[in-house]
């Protein structure tokens, strides 16, 4: 078991997500940065979709009571095991009673803590992954207790990955949306030769970009939206939905990010530049 | 049975979205079921396809797989081109208790003003027709309900509230709704239904469908008490009636 001694600003359990019921309004949810879980889930030969912590700009502190081995990545948080520094996709062994903690961010905005065999978490119709009201709790508090199973035996193939880091990336790679055609060539010119920021509305379900293009009004039927789905409101702003995003909108959707593109978007903060190259 | 004139396009690199004409139409509505049944009954598998159907669309989004966008396009064509009358899916009527008491419907008194109708015919239009569920989005078990008489349509509210209760039934523009959870909301509340529109520990947590349709009748506060001991205790039957397709 894990003992939640700080819980940090936002952290919570993610696993891939909750698929099968997009088409009740239940948003997938999971890994924010898929790219960066997917490495940790390989470096411990673990299932794919185990589950593991996200953490959101500041980290938690972390006591463990049985052995495991553990692996950090995703942003640059400047991790400890017992105040001992330790690095990105690179397994550690962990004995009962070891305290793992984080300091202050560097680079990216989302750090993952994972495990070997993934969190034991209560599944909620088929996923781990925290989407209030659907998990009871939408984030990690002070004193959870979190269980994973105590392995002491793990031999990996390798301890350590060298990974091609997206954290400097700027550029989206998009695919045209369903509702690209409507776009002039003025708004074209704006989406594919400015830079843009990253709103202070940024977050699991959706990141506004700050910079406004001409809008579009157009008056269409709800329906199906992804993760990566950009919306382009009447006044000009343009809406990226992400992982715990609604599921159905109203508005235009005029670009569709590619995957490793959320994964790139997942690591910025207020006030990143991105700017967007068509597929 | 008519076969519309669909378009296909991709939507991103796992997706692709089927649209029919832009109205909202019941048959058309029950033309995106019948496919829908059609291609999970003979080529897309439960499990490695999330299929979303809503008012004049489907969108189809596999969970593991980048699509061949191409050869995905005229499968689609030909499946559509193929599909059988017998797909047909077989529809609900929920009848749903709301209770319309001003502690509830807390714009009541203004929607009255506004729509220049007494509450006592408010409350009669609302539970006359029968609305149908177009599409379940925004929230989890939010349905997207139509058929809603012109005497009731209003504008939204000018500034959204920050918490709207569960199971709030609302007015906006041409559509009625209920708040399946709390959740800041710009609609006109007009009184409370009690029977939880999603509940994640249910094996089925929605029992609403797309296609379903809804009438919700009048309780009382007491009626209201009564029924919502019944929900907490498990034992409340909620009253379904199957609609001929």
């Amino acid at each position: 078991m894990l003992k939640v001694l700080k819980p940090g600003f936002f952290s919570t359990i993610q696993d891939n997500g909750r698929y099968g019921l997009l088409d009740k309004g239940v948003p997938v949810s999971g890994y924010m940065d898929a790219f960066s879980a997917s490495k940790l889930n390989k470096l411990l030969e673990n299932e794919k979709d185990s589950a593991m912590i996200e953490v959101t700009m500041t980290g938690p502190q972390l006591k463990f009571t049985q052995p495991t081995t553990i692996c950090i990545g995703g942003a640059t948080v400047s991790g400890t095991i017992n105040n001992a520094p330790i690095l990105n996709y690179k397994l550690y062994t962990i004995n009962s009673g070891d305290i793992v903690s984080f300091g202050k961010l560097s680079k990216g905005f989302r750090a993952y803590i994972a495990i070997k065999g993934g969190f034991q978490t209560k599944k909620v119709l088929n996923s781990r992954s925290f989407f209030q009201p659907i998990t009871q709790f939408g984030c990690i508090k002070k004193d959870d207790e979190i269980e994973y199973k105590g392995i002491s035996s793990f031999k990996p193939k390798i301890s350590e990955l060298k990974i091609d880091s997206h954290l400097d990336k700027k550029i989206l790679k998009v695919f045209r949306g369903p509702e690209f055609d409507l776009l002039n060539d003025k708004q074209l010119e704006e989406i594919f030769f400015q830079k843009f920021s990253v709103s202070k509305e940024n977050n699991r379900m959706a990141y506004q970009i700050k910079e406004t293009i001409p809008g579009l009004n157009y008056s269409m039927l709800t329906s199906a939206t992804q993760p990566g789905t950009i919306q382009l409101t009447p006044a000009g702003k343009l809406i990226i939905l992400m992982k715990d995003g609604q599921t159905t909108g109203g508005y235009p959707r005029v670009l569709q990010l590619s995957e490793n593109a959320i994964s790139i978007l997942a690591q910025k903060k207020y006030g990143d530049k991105i700017s967007f190259k068509l597929e | 049975m008519i076969d519309y004139s669909i378009s296909i396009k991709p939507f991103g690199s796992k997706a692709m979205l089927v649209e029919w004409p832009n109205h909202v139409d019941e048959d058309i509505l029950k033309d995106i079921l019948n496919f829908s049944n059609f291609l999970k009954g003979n080529y897309l598998k439960e499990n490695e396809w999330d299929i979303i159907p809503a008012y004049n669309s489907l969108t189809l989004i596999n969970r593991n797989d980048d699509i061949n966008r191409d050869e995905f396009i005229a499968k689609l064509q030909n499946w559509y081109a193929s599909k059988k009358e017998a797909e047909s899916v077989q529809r609900h009527l929920w009848k749903l208790p709301v209770c319309y008491d001003l502690e509830f419907g807390i714009d009541l008194l203004e929607v009255e003003d506004k729509l220049n109708l007494s509450v006592a015919e408010i409350i009669q239009e609302h539970t006359k027709h029968q609305y149908t569920v177009f599409g379940i989005g925004f929230l989890p078990g939010f349905m997207y309900l139509g058929g809603l008489p012109k005497q009731l349509e209003i504008p939204r509210r000018t500034s959204p509230r920050l918490t709207v209760k569960k199971g709030a039934v609302g007015l906006a523009g041409k559509q009625t709704g209920v708040y399946p959870q709390n959740s800041p909301g710009g609609w006109n509340i007009i009184g409370n239904c009690l029977v939880p529109l999603f509940s994640p520990q249910k094996k089925e947590p929605c029992f609403v469908n797309v296609g379903d349709k809804v009438q919700f009748y009048a309780i009382e506060k007491a009626e209201y008490e009564l029924r919502k001991i019944e929900i907490d205790v498990g034992i409340y039957n909620l009253e379904k009636i199957k609609i001929d397709a």
